[in-house]
């Protein structure tokens, strides 16, 4: 923290929070760098994601926060030149450690992309694969009841509960997005990531999604990453402001956009540039 | 600057003044007629190119077609044979061996010579004879052998002619050429008419072509022995190339490390792609016949010597196929806690599929009409039997086609069409079924 104070403005808030105690800290990073290859994406990001809360993060494109959600799941090991460092702990075990099997992780941790993506199968298909996969379910009544839930949560049932056998791929940019998230929370994730997820869909649609997501804190912790700041303000109780793969300024959301303590976040915010 | 003159070709500087505007729309109107001149010029290029196309296969298909219809025809004539008992079986005692081996050379010739008896002459009753075909003494041993209470009797066979004879029927040997340069002499010639004048020659589907194997008689040719070579070649390669190429291309494409090593694997799976066929066959001779003592002229060889030759379009087809799937598919399965060999088995695999067996049925077309190889592992011999598994001895449809495009006998040039119009069946149809099957899983994202 000593020299993060001169790159990022995280003490105040933090202190505060500290202060007040109530939150439980979800995910806890520390000093984390991503590195593509020769070129770094993220320099010494130090972030804590509460609990039951939406953690929005923010900035002009590329300045890495896509990158840093990505890294919560270890989405990155795709990328074969992409490396990471420093400390992500979910609750207490590092994510990066060795011990940690990727796959569980991801059922703990899970992701809504940016283009809705659902499979190429019928609608029930996509939302029970993931109990599916993971064994949740026990027998087919269980798994009708897990895809009933997820569908009812994600504010979908009653406009699918008809055509559960029709294709996933022929409902509508909003309906597709909805039923990813069915489809995450199906598997009974703690955290879900949301990696711009209404960047795709239309005002309504996306009215929809930031309902659904304030619906959805009450039960897990959800990262959002946005483009759309007046988004980060509906729906995010804590925002976090990325520029260059730094972390400029990290705090509650009203905060953050009506009193930023950094010079870039108020340029941000304002409109001067990104 | 804003100064632009007629001659001046470069319209894009037009100038935004009223004025001026008029004489770059001057300029704009003129290029636009070459503009259209030359896209004219280019549509009728394209045309010429698709007309000459289409005008080489019609040709090929027209000259194949037209000289070998007429293998699909066989004469025959109806002869009514005695089989006396004392010529096959002397002593009455039935047995099978004696039975087989009777001359019933001599029934069925006497049978012919009863209807010509003015003919005297040893050569004579020699010609008369060679205008049937070798394959009615057989024919008549092997119904006296499947019922002996035949014998004593007198029986009506449809037997074909030679293929001389034949050939004459169709017209390919005409009466007053040279007598020396046909093989049907004249007093054949008007035996024949002699014959055809009784009414009992006539021409009927020749149904020998699709059922027999090769022979030395091209009358008592057929492709069938070919086509079950190539079946069972085809199967070995399919079983043992499509899994291989499959697995190869997932492995490569999903979870290979993407360094100097693979690099160099994949460079040279696409330059295995282009080794010559005949080199597989050299190979093949080398290591799968000399080295591991594999049966020569087997399907089992051809087929494996096919499937290193097939491997490489499958694998290239499959890994396309494979990075045709959207990233976005992967991405959703693994955000969802998939592991990599469920993402590959529970979606991957199942939307290239169509991908990878178009590229599998286009490699094993390719594999079908290939003769090279199988020269070189002694699929090239002579054989008369139809193979029954993938060890026995066996030709295959384009090497049939090669034996008999280099025989001597003038009734194996349409053979020889016909032959390949079967082989062009077999292609168009895996083709066919490519196309099919591409358009009918093709999805959408």
């Amino acid at each position: 923290m000593e020299s993060a104070t001169i790159k990022t403005a995280v003490a105040p808030a933090d202190a505060a929070l500290t202060a007040a105690g109530a939150r439980d800290t979800k995910f806890h990073t520390r000093k984390v760098c991503v590195y593509y290859g020769e070129k770094q994406a993220l320099f010494d990001v130090d972030l804590d994601i509460f609990s039951n809360e939406v953690t929005a993060l923010i900035g002009p494109s590329g300045c890495g926060k896509s990158t840093y959600l990505r890294s919560l799941n270890r989405m990155n090991d795709t990328i074969d030149i992409c490396r990471v460092t420093g400390d992500i702990i979910l609750d207490d075990i590092d994510v990066y450690s060795r011990e940690i099997d990727v796959v569980h992780l991801r059922a703990r941790v899970g992701m809504v992309f940016q283009k809705p993506n659902p499979f190429p199968k019928s609608i029930y298909e996509n939302v029970c694969y993931g109990p599916r996969i993971h064994g949740i379910a026990s027998g087919k009544a269980d798994l009708d009841q897990i895809v009933e839930e997820s569908l009812i949560k994600a504010g979908l049932w009653n406009e699918v509960k008809d055509r559960l056998d029709a294709p996933g791929t022929g409902l509508s940019g909003g309906q597709q997005q909805r039923l990813c998230i069915a489809r995450a929370i199906a598997v009974h994730p703690e955290v879900i990531l949301m990696d711009e997820p209404c960047s795709a869909l239309d005002p309504i649609a996306t009215a929809k999604i930031e309902e659904l997501i304030d619906e959805l804190r009450e039960n897990y912790t959800i990262v959002i990453v946005t483009h759309s700041m007046q988004q980060a303000a509906r729906v995010s109780q804590r925002t976090a402001f990325f520029h260059l793969g730094y972390l400029v300024e990290v705090g509650e959301t009203e905060q953050i956009f009506t009193n930023p303590v950094d010079q870039r976040t108020q340029d941000y915010i304002t409109g001067r540039f990104g | 600057m804003t100064d632009i003159t007629m001659n001046d070709s470069s319209e894009m500087n037009a100038p935004p003044t009223a004025h001026k505007g008029a004489t770059a729309a001057e300029a704009v109107r003129r290029s636009l007629k070459r503009r259209y001149a030359a896209e004219a010029r280019f549509r009728a290029y394209g045309i010429a190119a698709v007309i000459f196309a289409m005008l080489a296969l019609t040709t090929l298909f027209a000259t194949i077609i037209s000289s070998g219809m007429s293998a699909f025809r066989a004469t025959v004539i109806e002869l009514e044979v005695d089989l006396d008992a004392s010529v096959i079986d002397p002593d009455g005692t039935r047995n099978p061996q004696t039975l087989a081996t009777a001359n019933y050379r001599a029934l069925v010739f006497n049978s012919l010579r009863g209807m010509f008896p003015d003919v005297t002459s040893r050569n004579d009753r020699r010609d008369l004879t060679a205008m049937l075909s070798r394959g009615a003494s057989f024919q008549v041993q092997k119904l006296v052998v499947d019922d002996p209470s035949l014998i004593g009797s007198k029986i009506k066979i449809t037997v074909p002619v030679s293929s001389d004879v034949d050939l004459y029927e169709k017209g390919v040997i005409k009466k007053g050429t040279d007598s020396a340069d046909r093989r049907v002499n004249d007093k054949q010639m008007a035996w024949f008419d002699d014959l055809k004048a009784k009414g009992i020659v006539s021409t009927r589907f020749n149904t020998t072509f699709f059922t027999a194997a090769d022979s030395r008689e091209p009358e008592l040719a057929g492709i069938w022995g070919a086509v079950t070579g190539s079946f069972f070649t085809m199967l070995v390669t399919l079983l043992l190339s499509f899994p291989i190429g499959v697995a190869a291309a997932v492995y490569l494409e999903e979870f290979a490390p993407k360094n100097r090593i693979t690099q160099v694997i994949e460079v040279n799976i696409n330059n295995l792609a282009a080794v010559p066929s005949i080199v597989f066959g050299l190979l093949g001779l080398a290591v799968f016949i000399n080295f591991f003592g594999l049966p020569r002229s087997a399907p089992l060889v051809g087929g494996m010597v096919l499937a290193l030759m097939t491997l490489p379009t499958i694998i290239i087809a499959g890994r396309a196929a494979l990075k045709a799937v959207p990233p976005s598919i992967r991405e959703a399965a693994l955000g969802l806690g998939a592991s990599p060999v469920q993402v590959v088995s529970h979606h991957l695999l199942p939307l290239a599929m169509p991908g990878m067996l178009t590229g599998t049925i286009i490699g094993m077309a390719q594999a079908l009409g290939e003769t090279a190889p199988l020269l070189m592992i002694g699929m090239v011999a002579f054989i008369v039997d139809i193979p029954g598994g993938v060890t026995d001895p066996a030709t295959v449809l384009p090497v049939q086609v090669y034996l008999w495009a280099d025989s001597p006998e003038r009734a194996f040039v349409a053979r020889t069409s016909a032959a390949i119009m079967v082989l062009l069946g077999f292609l168009v149809f895996m083709n066919a079924l490519a196309v099919v099957l591409r358009k009918r899983f093709e999805r959408r994202w």
